[in-house]
């Protein structure tokens, strides 16, 4: 495949027309499904994935709670339309198995779980459609669905996967791409500038390893802010919609905004 | 302050994401949705930012139900344990409800005795609704509830709804009886209780307490016209719900009043172009 195939041609566009450091696009739809507390679909290009958060609340299994914080609980279904080979995959599939435990670990550090002991969060991931980026997709839409659940987290996490061809560097590997070049998925926190994952599955010199690392980074920042975009033009909708049922009670806000407008000289 | 200039233009309040800084932290103090990393305040849910005096909290818009004591809860039990019932009321962990703090059938004032303990079932059982108030919190957080009341106690004639809690505000009475002979009981955790209307003496008198009724399973008649009522009821809470409005009883009223004018079926106000027009007709009458 890749002998007919150019992953980077001369003019230096990728086989699906994008520059080496281009992303896909992103699409993040936070709007309610069902019971869930919070829930997102995000794509990036054809990968599509769906997250659905419950919780905290009374975990299931009383014998896995723990006294002095909130228990994860991440299940990952991948749906058999997905990839381009039809395929069902049971949930014990060890592949899955390991990007629940993924998520999980991921999430651990940036979820303040002390605040909700004795309680369970559960995150029910399903990938709708796979492009490359499996993981990637996951941690964002992820991300973002437990923003919308109102679940305390340090930071939004951004994720993406970045490989490299030859001495170049890529970012956002298609599933094309990601079939050919050894791949790495960072996730960072923006503001702290922590690292919460790396994972790579394939051999990477290390050599290039810096360079898409640190490219990987910058990406994961440019994807925070329209995780930041999405998050907060849900989040004014949802003031909105409030303010408009209960217009009696307007003047009581302009006034308190006028308190929090001094909060802007410190 | 690090909030953008498209913040001041959005309007009435700032609103902030998780992660983003507010403010330092020598001159305020951190309260609920916010943490302290590098002496500067920082969100960690989105939503409002409010302060009083120095203190700085972010009011999470979507989250579960916080309890505070003497709140009005709608709830459905989950486990019966021993001299307790576990109630799921929304909120991070199940509420318990002793057995001391219930009501006997036929009013008797007495103390709970071991067979009482052996016929809980026969008073609530797992899957039962019921209307309690917030009684105490245990020392791990859990909220204890009590029904010790005439008007709580077990839910029947209706139908539960379910709303992000942040829509129902504290009013001066949670019970709220429509004209359309529809009793409501906004439960503040988001659960809202629509049934058949019963009337002042049914509901009320120890004379007229009837010792079979307060914990009976069986639904009383309903009438189609109170179905149909009860119905329409519950389909303008679900969409009031989903487009997140604050319910009232004026509200709901008014809504309701807009759903009957615009004579169509009850199941047609779940089509999405009608919610929108409810909801717009409702913000322009409020």
């Amino acid at each position: 495949m890749s002998s007919r195939i150019e992953i980077l041609n001369d003019g230096g566009y990728r086989s699906d027309g994008r520059r080496q450091y281009e992303l896909r696009s992103i699409d993040i739809d936070m709007s309610p499904q069902g019971t869930a507390d919070g829930c997102a679909v995000v794509s990036h290009g054809l990968t599509q994935v769906q997250v659905c958060v419950f919780g905290p609340r009374e975990a299931r299994k009383r014998a896995e709670t723990l006294h002095d914080r909130a228990v994860l609980n991440v299940e990952v279904g991948v749906l058999p339309f997905s990839a381009g080979e039809r395929r069902r995959r049971g949930r014990a599939d060890r592949r899955i198995l390991e990007l629940a435990a993924s998520i999980k670990s991921t999430f651990e550090p940036v979820i303040q779980t002390s605040l909700y002991p004795r309680s369970q969060i559960d995150i029910f991931v399903s990938v709708l459609a796979q492009d490359g980026g499996l993981l990637q997709a996951c941690i964002n839409a992820t991300s973002v669905a437990l923003a919308s659940a109102g679940i305390a987290l340090g930071d939004l996490v951004c994720a993406v996967s970045g490989g490299v061809h030859g001495t170049f560097p890529l970012l956002d590997l298609s599933a094309l791409e990601e079939g050919d070049l050894p791949n790495v998925t960072v996730a960072i926190t923006p503001r702290s500038g922590k690292v919460t994952l790396v994972t790579l599955e394939t051999r990477l010199h290390v050599d290039r390893f810096g360079e898409v690392f640190a490219r990987a980074c910058e990406a994961g920042r440019v994807i925070h802010t329209e995780m930041r975009r999405a998050v907060r033009a849900r989040t004014s909708k949802l003031v909105d919609a409030m303010g408009a049922g209960t217009k009696g009670t307007g003047e009581e806000d302009v006034e308190r905004d006028v308190l929090m407008s001094e909060i802007n000289d410190f | 302050m690090v909030l953008d200039d498209e913040d001041f233009a959005e309007g009435t309040q700032k609103l902030t994401c998780p992660g983003e800084p507010i403010t330092s932290s020598h001159a305020f103090m951190r309260g609920h949705g916010t943490y302290v990393d590098n002496e500067e305040v920082i969100a960690s849910v989105a939503g409002t930012i409010e302060r009083v005096n120095k203190l700085i909290s972010v009011r999470a818009i979507r989250a579960r139900y916080s309890p505070e004591v003497g709140d009005l809860v709608v709830g459905r039990i989950t486990e019966v344990q021993p001299r307790r019932w576990k109630v799921d009321a929304n909120s991070r962990q199940d509420a318990v409800l002793m057995l001391s703090s219930v009501n006997l059938p036929g009013g008797v004032q007495r103390r709970k005795l071991e067979s009482d303990e052996l016929q809980m079932r026969t008073f609530f059982e797992e899957g039962d609704l019921l209307v309690a108030e917030v009684q105490a919190f245990f020392a791990d957080g859990v909220m204890s509830l009590h029904t010790r009341s005439l008007r709580y106690g077990k839910l029947r004639n209706g139908q539960l709804i379910t709303v992000p809690p942040a829509l129902i505000r504290r009013l001066k009475s949670h019970f709220i009886t429509l004209p359309c002979g529809v009793d409501l009981i906004l439960g503040l955790n988001g659960y809202i209780w629509v049934s058949k209307h019963l009337k002042q003496n049914e509901q009320e008198g120890e004379d007229a307490f009837d010792a079979e009724a307060v914990y009976s399973n069986r639904n009383d008649d309903i009438d189609d016209a109170t179905r149909a009522a009860i119905s329409r009821v519950s389909n303008i809470i679900r969409i009031l719900g989903a487009h997140f409005v604050p319910l009232t009883d004026t509200l709901l009223l008014d809504a309701y009043e807009w759903a009957v004018e615009q004579e169509g079926g009850v199941k047609d106000l779940l089509n999405s172009d009608i919610g929108d027009a409810l909801v717009s007709a409702v913000a322009a009458r409020s």
